[in-house]
């Protein structure tokens, strides 16, 4: 099997930060990769790197599509780019209010990408919206609802209804439960558990939770100043950490 | 344009024809020639002063200072009428800065200028059709910066003009655009059809008219050309309906034509009549 999308060498700079340092990493189809390390070590860099959303001084990406068509992310036009986050990717942010169209209905949210993607039929765009709404446990009762009355938790889940519903193969994911209280977060993760179970996708999951980074990845990326440290599968990773950052890192949540 | 000779009146000395100089002239026609080969697609141009406040249609008239020639025969309707003050100043401003013959004929003119309104009458191939536009932007609501806006008709991307009806639709039970709702033109670039009632934009449509588009304080012009695609925005299952006052028009009785409410005394007594003044008069024989 090739890998859905291949990072190699990449490299980018902040005046004197290096957020990222001959960075590769790949991804197969289907696979969940976490991606931890502490605040500032360039998790949220490498993700947007490889979404196209950021420049890099230096290195390559390239993602395979459903058609077997190569791309090089990095170089691709705007419009090639826009159609690639459009029907083969998603994004989903920390904070949900950065995504949503906070006054627009949670139904108009999730048909959005649907009506972007070329939908014209207002019942099949209703019907689909109440699908995923009902996929993330949204009541399809609030489909009219503005998301601003919606919690923390149930913004967050919009979002990714919103994200999922043209089925996108690879979705970005960048603390997709920070800032949620830890009962809210619990659910959530199982939430996205089951969704990216069911729908076979492949995900880049940034996050400084070791627990949800055990819970969802199958392989672990540990970032530090830029570089990565350490990877390998998930259970090898955590239980018997190679690099001392590492040990560091997976000593402190047991200790937390 | 093409009509027939007929002896042409002195304009206002000290005044280069039709007010605009030669170099702006060129100017705007050079940006109408891009309009018209990008249907739908705004042209920035250099907007001068006029001597009218806008709101007052400055774009449309230096459109149609740059299109009109001794020869023309113009016509300038506000809202279907050729008596508002708002036309009348339009309308004495030509005869006096370029001494062309006015008209109240939709038939007889071969520039018509005009804000809100598309004349009833059937326009030919020949004449052209001068919008009076204050917004020309028909994403300005839903973003409000310019760059991305900018990007989004680049791209084609039109997604969320469609979610703005769809939430239409949620609230109201319809698409809630009785005037200035969005068009593609040519199947490539969505286009603001200036507040005309909705009723109008089925007219845009294969027009054998060529329609151009003035925005003065905004500086863009965007055109239409003859026989081009005009589809109003709408779903396959809530399409685009033009909406029409259930009424027969009080003084010519049409049936078709777009109407307007006429308050007729303090009791709470109104009258529906055709907006459109030259057509409804025709009809009456006048
Ligand atoms: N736009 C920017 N301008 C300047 N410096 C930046 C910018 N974005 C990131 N950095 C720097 O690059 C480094 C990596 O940042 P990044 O946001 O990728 O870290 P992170 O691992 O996602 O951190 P966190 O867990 O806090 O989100 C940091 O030193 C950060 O300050
Ligand atoms: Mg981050």
């Amino acid at each position: 099997m090739n890998p859905l999308l291949e990072a190699r060498g990449l490299n980018l700079r902040f005046g004197a930060v290096h957020a990222l340092e001959d960075v590769s990493l790949d991804l197969y189809p289907g696979e969940v990769v976490g991606i931890v390390g502490e605040s500032g070590s360039g998790k949220s860099s490498l993700l947007k790197v490889l979404a196209g959303m950021q420049p890099a001084d230096a290195g390559s990406v390239a993602y395979t599509d459903a058609q077997g068509t190569a791309h090089d992310v990095l170089r691709i036009s705007d419009a090639a780019r826009r159609r690639l986050m459009r029907s083969e990717w998603g994004f989903v942010h920390q904070n949900a209010r950065d995504a949503l169209r906070m006054n627009v209905s949670a139904g108009g949210n999730v048909g959005e990408r649907l009506m972007a993607a070329g939908s014209r039929h207002f019942g099949k765009i209703r019907e689909e919206a109440a699908h995923w709404l009902t996929r993330v446990e949204i009541d399809t009762a609030r489909m009219d609802d503005l998301p601003r009355t919606f919690s923390g938790g149930m913004q967050q889940r919009l979002q990714i209804a919103r994200t999922l519903v043209t089925r996108p193969r690879l979705v970005f994911m960048d603390e997709p439960t920070g800032g949620l209280d830890v009962s809210v977060q619990a659910k959530l993760l199982d939430l996205i558990r089951s969704l990216v179970a069911d729908l076979g996708l492949a995900v880049l999951l940034v996050t400084h939770d070791i627990a949800a980074a055990r819970l969802l990845s199958h392989r672990i990326v540990v970032m530090r100043h830029g570089r990565i440290v350490e990877e390998g599968l998930t259970d090898r990773v955590l239980d018997d950490p190679q690099h001392p950052y590492t040990q560091l890192l997976v000593s402190s949540v047991l200790a937390a | 344009m093409n009509a027939p000779l007929n002896p042409v009146a002195e304009h206002l000395a000290g005044y280069n024809f039709a007010y605009l100089d030669e170099a702006t002239k060129r100017m705007i026609r050079r940006a109408l020639l891009k309009a018209v080969a990008i249907p739908g697609h705004q042209v920035p141009f250099g907007a001068r002063e006029m001597p009218l406040p806008y709101g007052w249609g400055t774009g449309g008239i230096q459109v149609t200072a740059a299109v009109l020639g001794p020869r023309d025969v113009l016509k300038v309707i506000d809202q279907g009428a050729d008596d508002t003050t708002n036309a009348v100043s339009i309308r004495r401003f030509f005869g006096r800065v370029a001494g062309v013959r006015t008209t109240d004929r939709t038939r007889e003119a071969t520039i018509i200028q005009t804000r809100h309104r598309i004349p009833e009458t059937a326009l030919r191939e020949g004449q052209v059709l001068v919008y009076q536009v204050p917004m020309p932007e028909p994403l300005f609501k839903l973003e409000p910066r310019v760059s991305e806006t900018t990007r989004l008709h680049a791209l084609g991307d039109y997604g969320l003009m469609q979610v703005k009806l769809y939430e239409d639709i949620v609230q109201h039970g319809e698409v809630a655009t009785a005037y200035n709702h969005p068009v593609m033109v040519n199947g490539r670039y969505l286009m603001s059809p200036s507040p005309i009632p909705s009723f109008d934009n089925p007219k845009m449509h294969m027009n054998p008219a060529l329609q151009l588009f003035g925005a003065g304080r905004e500086k863009r012009i965007y055109a239409v050309p003859p026989y081009t695609e005009v589809r109003s925005l709408d779903f396959e299952d809530h399409p685009f309906r033009p909406i029409r006052a259930p009424h027969a028009c009080e003084l010519c009785g049409s049936t078709e034509s777009y109407l307007d409410e006429v308050i007729t005394d303090d009791q709470g007594g109104r009258i529906f009549v055709c907006s459109d003044t030259d057509y409804c008069a025709e009809r009456r024989g006048e």
